[in-house]
Order: structure tokens, then sequence, then C-alpha cells
């Protein structure tokens, strides 16, 4: 695959990770949050802690559009999904993420019309071929996704289609990680930075953490030899003192984002005062809600929301792991009453969850090495 | 968040030139182009897709140029390795005071 | 019901449910058939039932399924399936010709298997019971002499064998759903395995321990059920496993890991390491064996877990499937 094998070379992936070891002062423990939860993916996917070494601490951030939304937002959405006429239409990453009253598959199961789109055109699309009834999609996902869902509502208006609405759940970086810094049990030395995000932001909104919390930030694409490069690059600016934004992702994300995806988001978005993250709490000015002039196409707008706060299980240390205080397997309900099968919180089920990425691809290698060590 | 991948357009719709086909190592997809307005891609293009939209265009040449980077650093380090295999002192051991 | 994707909850539903009521004490691990003796006779039975959807597919139908699924498993657990009795569950008010179509894919299959439908029964349900049609069937097979497959018999050091790319059929369904809107040039790769079983058998019989075919919950999870049968550790080596590239660039796009998704063309061999390159080079030689690859070896850890590791010196675990798998966008 263009594009994607080049960045996966094995001969230069060593090299690489051997300059790191090179870099890396031996007398320092590196602490480098990587943001977006497509990193904390791919940094087990391709077993990337194994080419590190162990004085590079990796922590997880809380860039999982799915695990930081409260688990009353997905009863919310449900709801207004149980009218027999209504089809729930949402992407994959959704579909087993766990509400008071189930997750929607489970839903789907009981009955729901619950459809796995991969666009949020294909939920438009599926509007047009079901007339008599309303399709309502649940959207998610950062600034990323935002200008899709945007765009998509620009064409529903455009084309008078009626029948569908979204339930908008999306959410912005920038505040997650203001909020991540301002924590005080938060001991960070650099940032690997959101690359698909980047590609709508462009890398302007991250100078203030390098003129006010004076830590590098390097955007990094999602591919072994980027996020190894994004580090290399982090570490010879730790080395010689600096705090500057860097682009590693070049051939992707452009300094200056994309105007037009920016231009539908404002078209279509406008922020809401403050909205509730799980483990993070409330924080202003940090997710979206669908402008007056797109009311009716606002799912919030058209049925009435029940508006349930739903509290994590007391047990359920969510918050501290997507906050990247706890490592996955330090809280309580890990690999017990908390597994992919049945998921307590919305980190174990979502890809990019750090719990799940953890237990799918990590614990019982950790296992491991605790047995090799005790045996040695 | 944000599973992208590049693919290569293959033809953009004459009726709607914000619809392309996308080729991703022969799999094929119709791809909305509309927040890519501002610099049209042409067939040919690679882009980078997410959730069926196009994002960006992809660089082949800053790609070339990361690849060279690598290269380059790769080959520094095997260079490195040869000489301090010659015993010689390190210009950064030595005290600058 | 998630109990039907083949991965963790499907095991939980036989060996915590079906098992000890219907199969009394045996402690065996359970095999892709049952093999016994009648009057001092051998035989191996197998039955499976086939729910798919589309019921016609680029590559096959499910009556394609149903003949090449039961010869199959009869096949990797080391018998030779004879003959076949086939179950029909059909929705009223399916079109004739549909049902006939089916019948004459099954009646092909098995010509060309060279096994016996021999009976079998037609149920008709209401309609929208059936999803169209559900059909059963059960394969009598015999021995195949020198093979004794045992996942107990699996020692570290033996080496797995894959008989061809993965991913194929469990790709081709999503995309013939339609709901996705991808296009690929992709078909199922329904089969009997037999041939190729065989063609292992013929030269290293001997070495021959494990067997399984993929389907739904992919490589991943048969492999971990091997791992938690043997109490040892699989280890495999990313960059030999076989797959198309169409595969793999709906699995990137998708989010999805071709470990995980249904093959019904297929099958994993353990193999002593001393036998292991006379079988993949007999693999390799047979017909429909030339992208036979060994993918990795039996080690003893992770134990009970399957480890995959990248050509860089990276690894990762790769779990049993937890329901179907889903495509993601993050």
């Amino acid at each position: 695959m263009k594009f994607v094998d080049e960045f996966r070379e094995p001969e230069l992936v060593r090299r690489t990770a051997e300059e790191i070891r090179r870099l890396a002062d031996p007398h320092r423990h590196y602490r480098l949050m990587e943001v977006c939860g497509g990193h904390t993916h791919a940094i087990y996917r391709f077993g990337l802690k194994d080419l590190l070494p162990d004085n590079i601490e990796l922590i997880h951030g809380p860039g999982c559009p799915v695990c930081v939304l409260p688990m009353g937002r997905i009863d919310d959405g449900l709801a207004l999904a149980m009218d027999p006429n209504v089809i729930f239409a949402a992407f994959g990453d959704m579909m087993r993420v766990p509400g008071a009253s189930g997750s929607p598959l489970e839903h789907k199961a009981r009955g729901m019309d619950v459809r796995i789109v991969y666009s949020p055109s294909d939920a438009l699309k599926l509007a047009r071929l079901n007339p008599d009834r309303h399709v309502m999609f649940f959207a998610i996902g950062f600034e990323t996704t935002a200008p899709s869902t945007a765009l998509t509502l620009m064409r529903a208006k455009a084309e008078s289609i009626h029948n569908f609405s979204v339930f908008c759940n999306h959410v912005t970086i920038i505040p997650a990680i203001r909020a991540i810094l301002d924590s005080p049990d938060m001991r960070l030395d650099a940032f690997i930075g959101p690359g698909h995000v980047s590609t709508v932001i462009g890398c302007r909104p991250y100078e203030w953490i390098v003129k006010n919390e004076h830590k590098p930030i390097v955007v990094s694409g999602f591919e072994p030899l980027d996020m190894l490069q994004s580090i290399v690059m982090l570490l010879h600016q730790l080395k010689k003192g600096e705090a500057r934004v860097e682009n590693q992702y070049k051939r992707v994300v452009p300094w200056e984002g994309n105007r037009a995806a920016l231009r539908a988001m404002a078209e279509v978005f406008q922020l809401r005062p403050y909205f509730e993250w799980r483990g993070l709490g409330f924080i202003s000015q940090s997710a979206l809600r669908v402008r007056d002039e797109y009311a009716e196409w606002d799912a919030e707008r058209r049925f009435e929301v029940p508006g349930v706060r739903v509290t994590d299980p007391k047990a359920a240390q969510c918050g501290e792991v997507l906050k990247g205080v706890l490592k996955p397997h330090q809280c309580k309900l890990f690999s017990r009453e908390c597994t992919p099968e049945h998921p307590i919180g919305a980190l174990m089920v979502s890809s990019e969850g750090s719990c799940a990425a953890y237990y799918n691809y990590e614990h019982r290698k950790t296992a491991m090495v605790n047995i090799q060590s005790s045996t040695a | 968040m944000c599973l992208a991948i590049p693919g290569k357009i293959i033809e953009i719709s004459a009726e709607n030139p914000d619809t392309a086909v996308v080729d991703v190592v022969s799999v094929r997809r119709k791809v909305d182009l509309g927040l890519l307005q501002d610099d049209r891609p042409q067939p040919g293009d690679w882009v980078l897709i997410h959730v069926g939209f196009a994002m960006s265009k992809i660089s082949e040449q800053d790609a070339h140029d990361q690849m060279q980077t690598l290269r380059i650093l790769g080959e520094a380090e095997a260079a490195m390795q040869e000489v301090e295999g010659y015993g010689l002192p390190d210009a950064s051991d030595s005290d600058p005071n | 019901m998630a109990h039907g994707a083949g991965g963790k909850a499907s095991r939980r539903l036989v060996e915590g449910l079906f098992a000890p009521l219907l199969f009394g004490d045996s402690y065996e691990p359970l095999g892709d058939a049952a093999h016994f003796a009648i009057n001092g006779a051998s035989v191996a039975v197998t039955t499976d039932a086939f729910v798919v959807k589309p019921l016609s597919f680029p590559g096959g139908s499910i009556g394609d399924l149903a003949v090449n699924g039961t010869i199959n498993d009869l096949a990797v657990s080391g018998a030779r399936a004879e003959a076949l009795v086939v179950t029909y569950i059909l929705e009223a008010g399916l079109p004739t010709d549909i049902l006939a179509a089916e019948v004459h894919a099954m009646a092909e299959s098995a010509r060309s298997a060279g096994v016996k439908i021999t009976g079998g029964d037609t149920k008709v349900v209401e309609h929208g019971k059936a999803d169209r049609m559900y059909i059963t069937t059960t394969g009598i097979g015999s021995p195949i002499r020198g093979l004794k497959i045992d996942a107990r018999s699996v020692r570290k050091g033996d080496k797995v064998l894959l008989s061809g790319p993965i991913g194929d059929h469990g790709i081709t369904i999503l995309l013939a759903r339609g709901d996705l809107d991808f296009e690929a040039d992709l078909r199922s790769d329904t089969r009997s395995v037999l041939p190729l079983v065989e063609a292992v058998a013929r030269v290293a019989a001997p070495g021959l321990r494990w067997m399984r075919d993929p389907t739904r919950g992919g490589v991943a999870t048969s492999l971990n059920e091997l791992a938690r049968d043997c109490g040892l550790g699989v280890c495999l080596h990313e960059e030999s496993i076989p797959v198309r590239d169409a595969v793999r660039g709906a699995c990137e796009l998708l989010g999805l890991d071709p470990l995980h998704i249904a093959n019904e063309g297929q099958f994993l061999a353990v193999v002593a390491a001393e036998y292991a390159d006379t079988a993949i080079n007999a693999l390799n030689l047979a017909p429909g064996g030339e992208q036979a690859q060994i993918i990795g070896e039996i080690c003893d850890q992770p134990a009970g877990s399957v480890l995959v590791s990248t050509s860089y010196g990276g690894s990762r675990i790769v779990d049993m499937l937890v329901g179907d798998p889903l495509p993601r966008i993050c």
C-alpha cells in the first residue's frame, strides 16, 4: 500500500529505534503523551513499546471520542431512537458502548432498527432510500470527523431531505489538552500531536502549549516510522531545552489546516457553552452543537432529549485512566469485572480506548515478562 | 481518533465534481471531495480518506523527503557505529571548559 | 445474539451449556468432528448449520458453504467425507428458483468433492423466520489412516502452517451486504480442503498434530482455542501471513484485523518441526495450495495466548474475537 508500506519498512524502523536509544538520556525519565486514540491503537498494534528504551514512557491521552462520552449521552441517543419509525445510524465504534440500558447492539437484538454506517453520507443515503422513516445519525468524533458531518448536513438542507437528523456529540481537542495540563496529577514532558485532527485545524492551535507550558509538541502520522520519527524530534527538542510546534506529518498536514473544512464546521456548528466529558468533568467551549439555521436537522431539537446524567460505577476508574494518571491494569476492575466481553466503560470497548488496547494487545505480555523475571 | 487511509482518485463524477471514486489497493469506494473544494484533486492524485470524505491531498514530494531524512538518519547512525567501533574519542566527550 | 459469531460467546455457550449436558464426562477438548467406532468400523461424524446473508455472493452461495463446510470439518479432524445428509429450513414464500439454485450448488459442490448427498429433510417456517433459508448438513466419513489429531499432542517447537490467504470470505460477505458501499474484486474462498489435507497427510502424517478450519472468528480464534487446549503459546510472524491486497485494503479502510475474519476454504495445521518443510512443500505443489505458508511456531510463552510479532521486533497479543468484527472510524 502506497504511503503506508514505506512507513513500515523494517530496516528503517530498526534504525530509527536505535537513534531513539542513542538520543535518550539514560539519567532521565521521559513522559510523552500521545493525545490521539489512533496513536494509542498504533502503539499497540505495531508493538512500538517493545522498540523503546525503558526510560521513555508513553502516556495515553484523552483523544478517544467514544471514551470521553458520558454514558448518559448514549442513553439519550438510544431514547431518541425508541420510536419504531426511527433508524438509529452510527459508526461501528459506537455499537458495543454500554449505556445504562444496554449498548446499541443490544438494543438491536431487542428489535431497535440499528444500522452501522461507514460515513455520515451513508446515513443521509439511508434517509433518501427510506422516505417514510426517520434516520437519526449519532455523530461522534473530534475535528477530524466534524467537517464531514457538517458537509452532510449542508447537503441535507440543499436537497431538502427532512427525514434526517444528527445527534451531535462532536468534541474539540484543544480544551481536552488544556484540561490535562491543568490537572495537578499530571507531569508530562512533551506531546505527540494528533495527526488527523491537524489536517483540519492545522498546527497553529498548539502554539499556546509551547508558549505557556514550555512543552514541545510534534504533530505525528500514524505509521511506525511516523511515530518513531516524532519521538526522535521530541528528544532533540528536550535535549536542547526547546519547546516548539513541529509538523512530522508534512505529507498530509498543512500548517494552516483545511480552510474549507473549517468553513463547513463554522457554517453548521457552534460551540456549546460547556459539555460533560467522562473523567474530565464539565469543560467549557469544548463541544459542538448544531446552529439554529440547521435546527431542523438537529435531533436534540426535533425530539425530546431525556438529558439523563449517568455516573460511572463507583469502582470504575475510567476518569483516571483517561487522564493518563492510571495505567489500564491499575484500575481495580481491569480484566476482572471489566473486559471487552462485558465492558463497564467505553475505554474497554473502543478500539482506541487505552483499556481495550492494553487488554487485547498487551496484558498477557506483561504477565509473560513477570514470569520470565520471576524465574530468572 | 481518526482512521484515515491514503487512496488514489480513479475518476471524478461528471455530474457531480464533489464525488469521486477512490482506489485503495483495488478496493473502491465513492468519496466526497467537498472538503477539498479550495484545491480540487485530479484523477491520479492521492488523498487521505476518513469516513468517506477526502481530508487532504497527499504530497508525494513531502513523503519522499521524509523517507530521505529517515534514510540519512539511519545511515548517520550506521556510520557513527562504525566510527565508534574504531575506539577513537568522541568529540562530545571532550570537556568544553 | 453474539453467540454465533464464533468467538468467546460461542465458546461459552458450547462449553458452558451444551457440553456438560450433552457430551457427558468426557474431558477431551472439543474437536471439529467426533471419531468413534461402530462394530469395529471407525467413523467420523460432524454437523453444522449454515446461516448467511446474502444467500448468494461472489464465489459461491449458502449451498456451497453447507457442503464444503462439513467436508472441511471432517477433513481437519483427520477424516475423509463419504456422505452428507441435509436439512433445509425454508421461509414461506421463498422463490422456487432461489431454492433450486442452492440445491444445484450443493449437488455440484458435492459432486466435485466426490461426496454423496444421501438424504435429508425440509421444513417450511413462517415468512420472516428464517432469513430466507437455513441449511444444516451432517457429514459421515472415514478416518484418514495414520492421522491422530489432538491438541494435547502439540509440543513446543512445532510449526504452524496456513493453507492460503485469509479474509477472502468474510470481507466478500461484508461487501456483498452493500451497507458499506465498497467494491472489490474479491470472492469467497469456499472450497473443500480435503485434497490439501490429504497432500499433507501423505508426507507428514506422523508429525501432523492438529488442524482446524478457521471459519467464523478467523485464524485468531482458532489459534487461541489451540493455545488454550494445549496450554502453550502460539507465536506468529506477521509478514509470513498471506493476505490478498484487496482484503488488506478493506481491512485498513474499515479498521479490521484479517486475523479475525472468517475463511471458508483454508485450514491451519500444526506439524512437528522435522516434518514442516516437507508438509509445506507438498501443499505448495498441490493445486490450490500455492500460497500456503509456515506462519509461526508453538512456544512456551505466552501460555494460552497468541502472540504476533512484526519483522522489526515489536509484538502484540491477538485475542479471540468478541462478537462480530465491526468496522470502525476511529
